[in-house]
């Protein structure tokens, strides 16, 4: 029989000598424009500058094409082209019109799927499995939710007179683009409002195939505009007179920098900013579906998801059990190739993404927190970073209080209920949090007093187009998805 | 010695969260070198069963035969794993498959309902080792287990285990009759502690009989009680698994959760007995690029 010192060194070898095929999908089954302009007022039109800047693969560094840089003239021309859109067409169409729209967007996404699969996948490194099972569907999903409420806005708001914003100027982030794109656009139009979108500069390449979705959907000229560049751009939508609402969804520190800009306008805003979240195991819960889902929870697309569950609150009782389980589940993580349909985990975003995550590496051993990484392999070239987790972490670390937004899971342990709500809630963001109990009690107890826009109980980075997401505190405030997510977009005029 | 757990204190099994895993497993890719391999693999962990009343000697001979010699019109085919009696037929099986190395499985303990007293299900295994069985498929009282006699349970188990002397002990949970993963979960750790060498899903006479996420409660398990005591114990599901395309995303699993160690027949069986020829007939698919029809492959 084992003696316990033997215990101690049992190993579990996940490196078989039975092995999966290599399933790359093929990239012929995409078409990707040697160069891509801005879609203004229906048209492709070259930037004024004459400048364009090159989009990458991060698997492997090679460039994939370019696209315009808008200046402010370029906004300027969008965000008149979406003006006289919302006056002439957009706002007089009845609602049930509308709803057609928005309606053939989503059938011709889910058309198109396969292709924007494989494009999210190339430009952002996302692996193949997640842009085809998850971002795309959920993508084509909120244009299919947001089409239905078009015309019966008066059933979400009873006894009340709605009427749309104006222009919307909306920035996303480049960690979901399609997807968040979709987030932005299928509201906005559904309730009568245009739109100016921009792309992160990084991954523009799926809006742009959306803008060929819009041309060919025949939607009116100018209700859907998409420019692309990078920070100036977002600028110049921010800044621009005419525009009637900003919806954001990126980095705190943007946030903080649209809300000064916009402070003493009529702008309204929405913003759905960074995260830290907390994601709480209790000795009572379901352990290897608690450990499938704290996986899931900060290693789904790189980590670099708002509401990632990096810091993980778990039960002193149960620590070194689950943090056993954690590093077999790591080390089973199939990490390379994004196009590959084995892959679970794909490239860092962006060499600068790349670095930042780095940086936090070398910080959190700095601070004393022990590192542990899969023993996986990964390619010379392009941005890499193997899954990663921190055990003897503390509430002070930095690890622990600025978001990484990488596959990093900081894990800190707990004793009492309060302890770790306090914890939880000591923090200056506030957009998501998982608890893993299987006491009903309990849930009801932790989700009462957690300070999260969306609290997920066992089970993690679950989305669907008709609940509401949004955060607390400095991660912005507004609601997207659901009957909450059409609010942001309407007065209520009586 | 490692402790004896108190059973009702089994961790608890989240089922959307344990089937939500168990979908992943469908998603590897598995072609043409990895395919073969692992069909190859398949083949080699059927336990070749035949369970029925009108199961006779003529029968069980034949059987044997395919379990030696699965599809002889091809080379480098592997045989099966062992093949799964009553007790009654294992003198036959045994002479049958003579130094092949094949072993002679026989299901034991008033199989498949179990309800018999301990000392008839002693005499039935101790009668099936006698005739020379090298593994006991025994049941577990599932209506003891229900009504919270776990100790009743696990009496029984380690007594057949003692019963059994050199021979491997499956210990059948008759998971679909237990009703929960809680209960899966539960009924695999007493089986455990008290002396299985495998733990087995299905009898084959019940519905459902093994499912993957059935199947990875029991692997995880597996693991847990590994990890406490440094013990291996068998994974066998049964029933249920007819498809090449279904065992191999059984052998993803055990790759995944359990690694290199239990990807061999030693630690992993399918308990089957239509699988062997749809194997077969993927073999020699990815071997030659056709598919044969179903009467190139002898039915036994």
């Amino acid at each position: 029989m084992a003696t316990k010192a033997k215990n101690n060194t049992l190993k579990l070898k996940f490196d078989t000598s039975w092995s999966y095929a290599p399933a790359p999908e093929s990239k012929s089954a995409a078409t990707i424009n040697k160069q891509y302009d801005l879609f203004i007022n229906g048209e492709w039109v070259k930037p004024s500058g004459g400048k364009y800047f090159d989009t990458i693969n991060p698997a492997n560094e090679e460039k994939l094409s370019e696209a315009a840089d808008a200046n402010v003239a370029d906004v300027d021309k969008a965000v008149k082209a979406a003006r006289t859109a919302y006056e002439k067409v957009w706002k007089k169409m009845p609602a049930k019109e509308r709803g057609k729209y928005v309606f053939r967007i989503a059938r011709m996404i889910q058309e198109k799927a396969r292709e924007l699969a494989i494009i999210e996948s190339l430009d952002g490194g996302k692996p193949i499995r997640e842009s085809r099972d998850f971002d795309v569907p959920t993508a084509a999903n909120h244009f299919f939710y947001y089409a239905g409420w078009a015309d019966k806005l008066e059933y979400a708001f009873p006894n009340r007179t709605t009427e749309p914003l104006g222009v919307a100027g909306q920035i996303i982030p480049w960690n979901f683009p399609l997807l968040m794109a979709a987030w932005k656009i299928a509201p906005a139009i559904a309730t009568g409002n245009t739109v100016v979108l921009k792309p992160a500069e990084t991954t523009p390449l799926t809006a742009l195939k959306l803008a060929e979705i819009i041309q060919e959907s025949d939607l009116p000229p100018g209700v859907v505009n998409i420019i692309t560049g990078a920070g100036a751009t977002g600028a110049a939508i921010v800044n621009h007179p005419d525009i009637n609402k900003i919806a954001f969804t990126g980095s705190t520190d943007v946030g903080k920098i649209i809300q000064w800009a916009i402070a003493g306008t009529k702008k309204k805003a929405t913003l759905e900013l960074g995260g830290k979240a907390a994601n709480i195991v209790f000795e009572d819960a379901p352990i290897d579906q608690a450990v499938e889902g704290v996986i899931n929870g900060i290693y789904f697309n790189q980590g670099h998801v708002c509401c990632a569950g990096s810091r993980l609150y778990v039960e002193e009782s149960v620590a070194k059990q689950v943090i056993k389980k954690l590093k077999d589940r790591i080390e089973s993580l199939i990490v390379g190739n994004p196009l590959d349909k084995n892959t679970d985990i794909g490239a860092i975003n962006s060499r600068g993404q790349l670095e930042t995550i780095q940086k936090y590496l070398a910080i959190g051993k700095k601070e004393g927190a022990e590192m542990y990484q899969s023993s996986c392999a990964i390619p010379g070239k392009g941005f890499w970073c193997r899954p990663t987790l921190f055990t003897n972490v503390a509430q002070s670390n930095r690890i622990a209080q600025e978001e990484i937004f990488g596959p990093v899971l900081a894990i800190l342990t707990f004793r009492t209920d309060d302890e770790v709500i306090e914890k939880a809630n000591n923090s200056p963001y506030g957009l998501s949090a998982g608890v893993w109990t299987d006491k009903g009690s309990k849930i009801f107890n932790m989700t009462r007093r957690m300070r999260a826009g969306v609290v997920w109980a066992n089970t993690f980075n679950k989305f669907d187009p008709s609940s509401p997401f949004g955060g607390y505190k400095e991660s912005g405030f507004g609601r997207e998805g659901g009957l909450h997510g059409l609010l942001p977009y309407l007065n209520l005029v009586n | 010695m490692f402790a004896i757990p108190d059973f009702s204190l089994s961790p608890h099994i989240d089922q959307v969260g344990a089937e939500e895993r168990a979908s992943r497993f469908t998603k590897r890719s598995i072609k043409k070198e990895s395919k073969l391999n692992g069909l190859k693999l398949v083949l080699n962990m059927i336990d070749l069963t035949t369970l029925e009343g009108k199961d006779t000697d003529g029968k069980v001979k034949q059987l044997c035969y395919k379990a030696m010699h699965p599809h002889d019109a091809v080379p480098d085919i592997p045989t099966v794993a062992a093949i799964c009696v009553y007790p009654s037929m294992v003198k036959v099986a045994r002479k049958a498959l003579g130094d092949s190395g094949i072993k002679v499985a026989s299901v034991a303990t008033a199989f498949p309902s179990g309800q018999a007293p301990k000392d008839i299900k002693i005499r039935d295994t101790k009668y099936a080792v006698n005739e020379g069985a090298d593994e006991v498929d025994m049941v577990i009282s599932r209506g003891k287990f229900h009504a919270g006699e776990y100790n009743f349970v696990f009496d029984e188990i380690a007594a057949i285990k003692e019963a059994c002397g050199n021979a491997r002990l499956k210990v059948i949970l008759e998971t679909g009759e237990l009703g929960t993963f809680d209960k899966v979960r539960r009924a695999s750790d007493i089986a455990m502690h008290a002396g299985a060498d495998f733990i087995k899903t299905s009898t084959g006479k019940i519905q459902p009989a093994a499912t993957m996420p059935v199947t990875l409660v029991m692997l995880e398990a597996i693991r847990d009680f590994y990890y406490k005591t440094g013990k291996m114990i068998g994974m066998k599901p049964a029933g249920g698994i007819s498809k090449s395309k279904l065992a191999l995303h059984y052998l993803v699993m055990v790759k995944e959760v359990l690694g290199e160690a239990w990807l061999n027949n030693e630690w992993f069986r399918f308990g089957a007995s239509s699988l062997a020829n749809d194997v077969l007939m993927q073999i020699i698919k990815e071997k030659t690029g056709v598919y044969q029809a179903a009467n190139y492959f002898s039915v036994d």
